[in-house]
C-alpha cells in the first residue's frame, strides 16, 4: 500500500466530504435556505424603511451567517462517528490535524462559501450600495473560514452528546464575536466613507491565526471524545 | 526532612485537608467583608461628582477583578489536569466555574445599578460591559459542557480544552470589543498613583481580599462535594464519619 502525502490526504478528505455532501444535497440547501429566510425576516420585524435597512444590513447578514454555520456544525463529524469511519481515520498513520483541516475546508466549501456567494442578492433586498456589496462578499469570504474552524473544535468536543446541536452553538458563538465585529465593521466603514482595509486585514489575521491552531486543537478534542 | 509535596494531590487526602482549611478562609472572609463594607458605606467620604451612588464600586470592582482572575485560575487548573492527568486539578477547575460565573453576574448587575443614575441607562454597549458579558457566556459554556458529558474524565478533558481556547480568545475578544466602541470611564487606579481618597482605597482593597478568601472557601467546599460524588464507590469514602 502506498503512503499518502499530506496534500494527497488533504485532497482526498475534501473530495470525499464534498462527494458525500453532493449525494445528500438537501443538507447543504437547508442551511442556505435558513440563511436566506433569517435575513428576509428582519425587514418584516423592524419595518421596511430603506434608510434603516441599509444601516443594519451587514450586521443582519453576519448574524444570520453565524447562525447558519452553527446549524451545519454538528454534521461535521457525526456521520463518520456513527458508522465508525472516524475511528479508522484516527488509526491512520497520517496526521489527524491534516485530516481535520480537510474536513474543515470541506465544511467551509459547503456552508461558508455558498453564504458568501448568495449574500449580494440578500444585500440588494436591503438596498446596499454596489461598493458595500463587494466589501460584504470579501469580508464573508475572509471571515467565514474562522467560523468553520472554531466550529470544528466545538463539534469535536460535543461529539456524540445528547443535545449536542444546541450546546455547540453555546460554546462556539461567544468565541466568534471578534469575527462578527470586524466582518460587520468592514461594511460599516465603507458606508461611513472610510477604508475597510483595516477591518479586512484583521479578519485575514484571524483566519490565519485560526488556520494554524484550530486543526490541532480540534484533533485533540476528537481524541478526547473518542477515548 | 523529606516532604512529599504530592501527598495532597490525591482526592482522598485532599478531602480532609480541604475540610480543615475552609474555616481559616471563611471566617476571615466574613470579618473582612464586615470591615470593608463598614468603611465603604460609613467612613468613606461622599464623592464630589457621583455623590452616594459611587459606593457600589466597593462590590462592583472586586467582583469584576475576581471574575476575570478566576477564569485564568480555572483555565490554569484545567490545563494542569489535561497535561498531567491529575484528577484533583480538573475538580478544582469544575469547582471554580460557578463562582466565577456568579462574580461576572454580580459585576454586570451592580454595573447596571450604577449605570442608571450615572449614565442614565441600565445598559450601554461599552467595551468593558460587553466583554464582561462575553466572559459570563464563556463561563456558562464551560459549565454546560461539563454538565452534559456523562463520563467525568472526558468532561474534565473536554472542558479543559474549551477553557484553554477561551483564555487564548479572551484578549482577542477584549481588544476587538474595545476598538468597536468605548464609553466606559478610564481606569481610576493607575500604576503611577491614584486620585482616590484613602478610605475608598482601603475599603475596596479589604472587600477584594474578603471576596478572594470567600472564593477559596467556596471552591474548597465545592471540591469536597465533587470528590465525594466522584469517589462514592471507593473504600475510603464509605469509611468516612459523615458518610457512614
Amino acid at each position: 500500500m502506498n503512503k499518502l502525502s499530506l496534500f494527497g490526504l488533504l485532497g482526498l478528505v475534501i473530495r470525499r466530504d464534498l462527494l458525500l455532501a453532493m449525494r445528500r444535497r438537501a443538507d447543504v440547501l437547508t442551511t442556505l435556505i435558513f440563511f436566506v429566510m433569517v435575513v428576509s425576516l428582519f425587514p418584516l420585524g423592524v419595518g421596511p424603511e430603506p434608510e434603516m435597512l441599509r444601516k443594519m444590513a451587514s450586521g443582519v447578514v453576519w448574524v444570520a451567517a453565524l447562525l447558519a454555520s452553527m446549524l451545519s456544525l454538528p454534521r461535521m463529524f457525526s456521520a463518520d462517528h456513527a458508522d465508525g469511519t472516524l475511528e479508522q481515520m484516527m488509526l491512520a498513520p497520517q496526521s489527524l490535524s491534516v485530516l481535520v483541516l480537510g474536513k474543515i475546508l470541506a465544511h467551509w466549501t459547503l456552508s461558508g462559501l455558498p453564504l458568501a456567494l448568495i449574500a449580494p442578492v440578500l444585500g440588494l433586498q436591503f438596498d446596499m450600495s454596489v461598493q458595500a456589496l463587494w466589501i460584504l462578499v470579501l469580508a464573508l469570504l475572509l471571515g467565514t473560514p474562522v467560523l468553520s474552524m472554531i466550529g470544528a473544535v466545538g463539534a469535536a468536543l460535543t461529539l456524540g452528546l445528547r443535545g449536542g446541536g444546541v450546546l455547540v452553538s453555546l460554546l462556539v458563538l461567544p468565541l466568534c464575536i471578534p469575527v462578527l465585529i470586524f466582518g460587520a465593521g468592514a461594511v460599516e466603514a465603507v458606508n461611513g466613507g472610510m477604508s475597510a482595509v483595516s477591518n479586512l486585514a484583521l479578519l485575514g489575521a484571524f483566519t490565519l491565526f485560526a488556520l494554524v491552531f484550530t486543526p490541532f486543537v480540534a484533533a485533540q478534542a476528537l481524541r478526547i471524545s473518542m477515548e | 526532612m523529606a516532604i512529599n509535596w504530592f501527598k495532597y494531590s490525591a482526592p482522598s487526602t485532599f478531602y480532609g485537608l480541604a475540610g480543615k482549611l475552609i474555616p481559616f478562609f471563611a471566617w476571615p472572609a466574613v470579618i473582612l467583608f464586615a470591615i470593608g463594607l463598614y468603611i465603604g458605606f460609613f467612613v468613606a467620604p461622599t464623592d464630589a461628582v457621583q455623590s452616594e451612588a459611587y459606593r457600589i464600586i466597593f462590590i462592583h470592582v472586586p467582583a469584576s477583578i475576581l471574575s476575570m482572575f478566576i477564569y485564568l485560575i480555572m483555565a490554569g487548573y484545567a490545563a494542569l489536569g489535561l497535561i498531567f492527568n491529575t484528577r484533583l486539578s480538573s475538580m478544582m477547575a469544575q469547582a471554580l466555574a460557578p463562582t466565577g460565573a456568579l462574580f461576572a453576574f454580580i459585576s454586570l448587575w451592580t454595573g447596571a445599578l450604577w449605570g442608571k443614575p450615572m449614565w442614565g441607562a441600565w445598559w450601554v454597549w461599552d467595551a468593558r460591559l460587553t466583554s464582561e458579558l462575553i466572559l459570563l457566556f464563556l463561563y456558562l459554556g464551560f459549565i454546560a459542557l461539563q454538565a452534559s458529558i456523562e463520563d467525568p474524565r472526558r468532561a474534565d478533558k473536554a472542558s479543559a480544552l474549551l477553557a484553554i481556547v477561551g483564555s487564548v480568545n479572551v484578549p482577542i475578544i477584549y481588544f476587538s470589543v474595545k476598538w468597536w466602541n468605548t464609553l466606559h470611564q478610564g481606569a481610576t487606579i493607575k500604576m503611577t498613583g491614584t486620585s482616590m481618597h484613602v478610605a475608598m482605597q482601603q475599603a475596596m482593597f479589604i472587600v477584594l481580599v474578603a471576596c478572594w478568601l470567600y472564593v477559596i472557601a467556596v471552591a474548597l467546599a465545592r471540591v469536597r462535594s465533587i470528590i465525594l460524588e466522584r469517589e462514592r464507590n471507593t473504600q475510603w469514602v464509605s469509611e468516612l464519619k459523615e458518610v457512614r
